[in-house]
């Protein structure tokens, strides 16, 4: 990620924009300086985490002595720059470009799964337009619904390039470009051809920053509200350590909110008949996969061992490093796990036909719908162990659906005992939590002193990769984190070519872990997403969380221990390698990294 | 690291290889002992172009692999170029001339009923591969405009209405050539 700090030695400039001074470092544009005193130039194809694209004219200021419009969000700042942002000339410019930029957009806003947190919508008001006046030739390039993850509905695309740039420069996956050109310009994957059977992840990051409804996870709403309906089916929910932490949002609450109680009350109200904590899952990961660690560590298998929680990342892993498959943990996400264990073993316990089981789980990520699809989660009567997987934006939507005034609620627990957890599992949601989290349980292996905070440094110049010696009994060992698949493979080719020998690589597909999550709240009104202050909030709410817990290793769990004692026998041992663990193989297409 | 049998990168280059010519994976070789060997991507899809007549799915994802562009972007320039073809062209390609003799006596007319008739576009090919649908500058002929060109023949004056007649005496063409056992 670029940032937007210049260092301190560097020379700055000053600039006069509406009347006002202001001095910038050297080499930000005029977007940015007049942000600094609190003018917010309408934008659309900007984002200050990608490269620039000037695509939209949307931020057009007038500046003295150049005779035309320039667009603010590409032209650096000079000295002496004398900026007007705001004539009545420019407004009304202003107002026309996205007036052209509706013209040949459908008009289905009430419709519309993004209406009331559009940005062209919200644009499209703030800056006064109140008519169509322009009706323009519609384009009619073909939806592409058939994804399990991200679906694509290029008639929305306003061509502001966002969604190919996450693509490509966060996650280095490259999978969106323009095809054709001018009016008949669609961007999709290459040869416009289905999702699925692109070289997409399904990390949904695209659908986190297109301004618009042009991507979408698919809806998986239906059925859940179909198996709440009939009586006959036991409909059991999951949610993920990262839900309680964002769902706030979608009600007005202030991001970083914590909501555990809330959303429980709220799950109840819909009429889900048990309501479990994907913590526990996390804190069975963490256990297993800290039994595989140490099991390494003494000699079992490959050194780093890559994390296996997040889909997006697995996906990647498959189709951009195969061959370094046999590092990853073989353990399941704590979703699958858990969705295994309802069947497996609550269903059983509470003598309820397995048959008669769905099985819900509320998840940050848009990959978990492909994840819970896959050949490998299937149950072996054929049907997946999660039935269907609901994004945090889909539950909240079937919140306001349902007429739950959730600020209101009170608060409530999860079910025991798939809802007991550690802090551990809290802590899984953020970057950097699964290796605090699998540290604290692996000290106790190997018999060593516990495990506190990790102090992660930033690797030199990249936000978003990091790496922190640790002690563990008597071994040093190096650890690093990384989110957004950029980073990830930083750290791959860095362990490849040698240059740093790490034991454990922890990888979340998203920027901030799972709390940036393809499915977590689109931002607050004027807010951009992926706001790394946002996700910190976020990340507060979840070590607030763990924190407050009294338990807080995951192998401490009152509920782990039972399940080891009573069902799974000993971590690694025959039947939660049975259940709980699973394989990879390579995919095609092959990425091009 | 541990590299393992789980790697599919021969499979994929070996796959790769054998969708395009020597001439082209010859050239590929070439372009990557180059300095910037992604920016030949656009002579590459020329070669293939060259050897193939079209650019195919597999020639285009081989292209991809063997140059390791990635694969949308190596078919976001192949579609924006008008030069490039996606499919092979058809047994008989039609070229609407829209010079200003042609327009003014109804060409748009002509050229709409053909695109209605075939149900292509403009540069794109029927599913049975039979025609092709381009347009092209004045021919030379406007005594007869509007003018269309099917392979070698100029046929004008037209009126849309002479289209559907015109296209079936083609695909009649095409029937007999099939059961005489010619191409
Ligand atoms: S994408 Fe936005 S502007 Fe377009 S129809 Fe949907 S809500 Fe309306
Ligand atoms: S889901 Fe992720 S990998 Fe797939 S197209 Fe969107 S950003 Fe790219
Ligand atoms: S799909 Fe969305 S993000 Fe991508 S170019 Fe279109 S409007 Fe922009
Ligand atoms: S925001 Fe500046 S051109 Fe789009
Ligand atoms: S304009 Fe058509 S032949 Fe001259």
């Amino acid at each position: 990620m670029k940032t937007d700090q210049g260092n301190s030695e560097s020379a700055t400039v000053r600039l006069t924009i509406d009347g006002q001074r202001v001095e910038v470092p050297d080499g930000s544009v005029v977007l940015q300086a007049a942000e600094k005193i609190g003018i917010k130039i309408p934008r659309l194809c900007y984002h200050p985490d990608l490269s620039l694209e000037g695509a939209c004219r949307v931020c057009i200021v007038e500046v003295e002595g150049i005779d035309f419009y320039v667009a603010s969000c590409s032209v650096p700042v000079r000295e002496g720059m004398v900026v007007a942002t705001n004539s009545p000339a420019i407004r009304r410019a202003r107002r026309d470009i996205v007036e052209l930029l509706l013209d040949n957009h459908p008009r289905d806003c009430q419709t519309c799964e993004r209406d009331g947190n559009c940005e062209l919508q919200n644009l499209a008001y703030a800056m006064g337009v109140r008519e169509r006046l322009f009706e323009g030739r519609r384009k009619n390039p073909t939806a592409d619904e058939s994804g399990s993850a991200v679906v694509r509905h290029p008639e929305k695309c306003i061509l502001c390039g966002r969604c190919v740039r996450v693509c490509s420069e966060i996650q280095g996956v490259f999978n969106l470009s323009q095809h054709y050109r001018g009016f008949n310009t669609v961007v999709g994957p290459a040869e416009l051809g289905p999702m699925d059977e692109s070289v997409c992840i399904q990390c949904g990051q695209c659908i986190n920053v297109c301004p618009t409804a042009a991507f979408l996870e698919k809806n998986n709403t239906e059925a859940v509200w179909a198996a709440l309906a009939d009586p006959e089916v036991h409909v059991v929910v999951q949610t993920a350590p990262s839900i309680r932490a964002a769902i706030g949002e979608g009600f007005g609450l202030p991001v970083g909110t914590p909501a555990t109680g809330k959303m429980i009350t709220a799950l109840r109200r819909l009429g889900f008949d048990a309501v479990f904590d994907t913590n526990l899952g996390a804190d069975l990961t963490i256990v297993e996969e800290a039994h595989e660690l140490v099991r390494r560590l003494e000699g079992g298998g490959p050194l780093p061992l890559l994390t296996s929680c997040s889909p997006g990342w697995i996906n990647f892993l498959e189709k951009f490093y195969p061959e370094l498959i046999e590092h990853a943990s073989t353990c399941k996400s704590p979703m699958s796990m858990l969705s295994t264990l309802v069947r497996e073993y609550y269903a059983p316990r509470h003598k309820i036909d397995p048959k008669r089981i769905f099985s819900v789980a509320v998840m940050p990520c848009v990959a978990k719908k492909y994840e819970a699809a896959r050949p490998e989660h299937l149950a072996p009567d054929g049907r997946p162990y999660t039935d269907a997987v609901l994004t945090t934006r889909e539950l909240i939507w079937m919140i306001q659906c349902y007429g739950i005034d959730f600020s209101r609620l009170p608060n409530d627990l999860f079910d025991r005992p798939l809802g007991l957890s550690s802090g551990a599992g809290d802590i899984f949601g953020t970057t950097g939590g699964v290796t605090e989290a699998a540290l604290r349980t692996a000290a106790e292996m190997v018999g060593g002193e516990t495990v506190g905070r990790i102090e992660f440094l930033s690797v030199r110049g990249v936000e978003g990769l990091k790496e922190a010696p640790v002690r563990l009994g008597d071994k040093e060992l190096l650890v690093a984190v990384a989110n957004g698949l950029n980073n990830a493979k930083r750290a791959l080719e860095a362990a490849a070519a040698g240059r740093r020998r790490y034991h454990l690589v922890e990888v979340m597909a998203c920027p901030g872990g799972c709390i940036g999550g393809g499915g977590q709240p689109y931002p607050p009104r004027g807010t951009k997403i992926l706001d790394p202050e946002i996700l910190q909030r976020r990340a507060a709410a979840l070590y607030q969380i763990d924190d407050n817990k009294q338990l807080r290793r995951s192998h401490d769990n009152p509920a782990v221990k039972e399940l080891y004692a009573d069902f799974l026998g000993r971590p690694g041992g025959e039947v939660s390698h049975r259940l709980l663990h699973t394989e990879y193989r390579a995919r095609e297409p092959r990425g091009i990294r | 690291m541990n590299r393992s049998s789980t790697d599919n990168w021969p499979a994929v280059r070996e796959a790769s290889r054998k969708a395009l010519p020597p001439a082209v994976l010859d050239f590929i070789e070439e372009c990557r002992e180059r300095e910037h060997p992604k920016s030949a991507l656009i002579a590459v899809l020329h070669r293939v172009q060259d050897e193939c007549g079209h650019l195919g799915r597999d020639q285009l994802n081989a292209v991809a692999q063997l140059l390791q562009v990635p694969t949308a972007r190596v078919y976001g320039a192949a579609t924006f170029y008008h030069f490039f073809r996606l499919r092979p062209r058809g047994r008989f390609l039609i070229s609407v001339c829209l010079g200003t003799a042609c327009y003014v006596k109804g060409a748009d007319q002509v050229n709409r009923r053909l695109m209605e008739e075939l149900g292509v576009g403009l540069g794109e090919t029927t599913a049975d591969g039979l025609f092709s649908l381009e347009t092209t500058r004045c021919l030379g002929t406007c005594g007869l405009a509007p003018v269309i060109m099917i392979n070698d023949n100029v046929h004008g004056p037209l009126k849309p209405d002479d289209i559907p007649g015109l296209l079936e005496r083609y695909i009649q063409r095409a029937r007999k050539e099939e059961a005489g056992g010619k191409t």
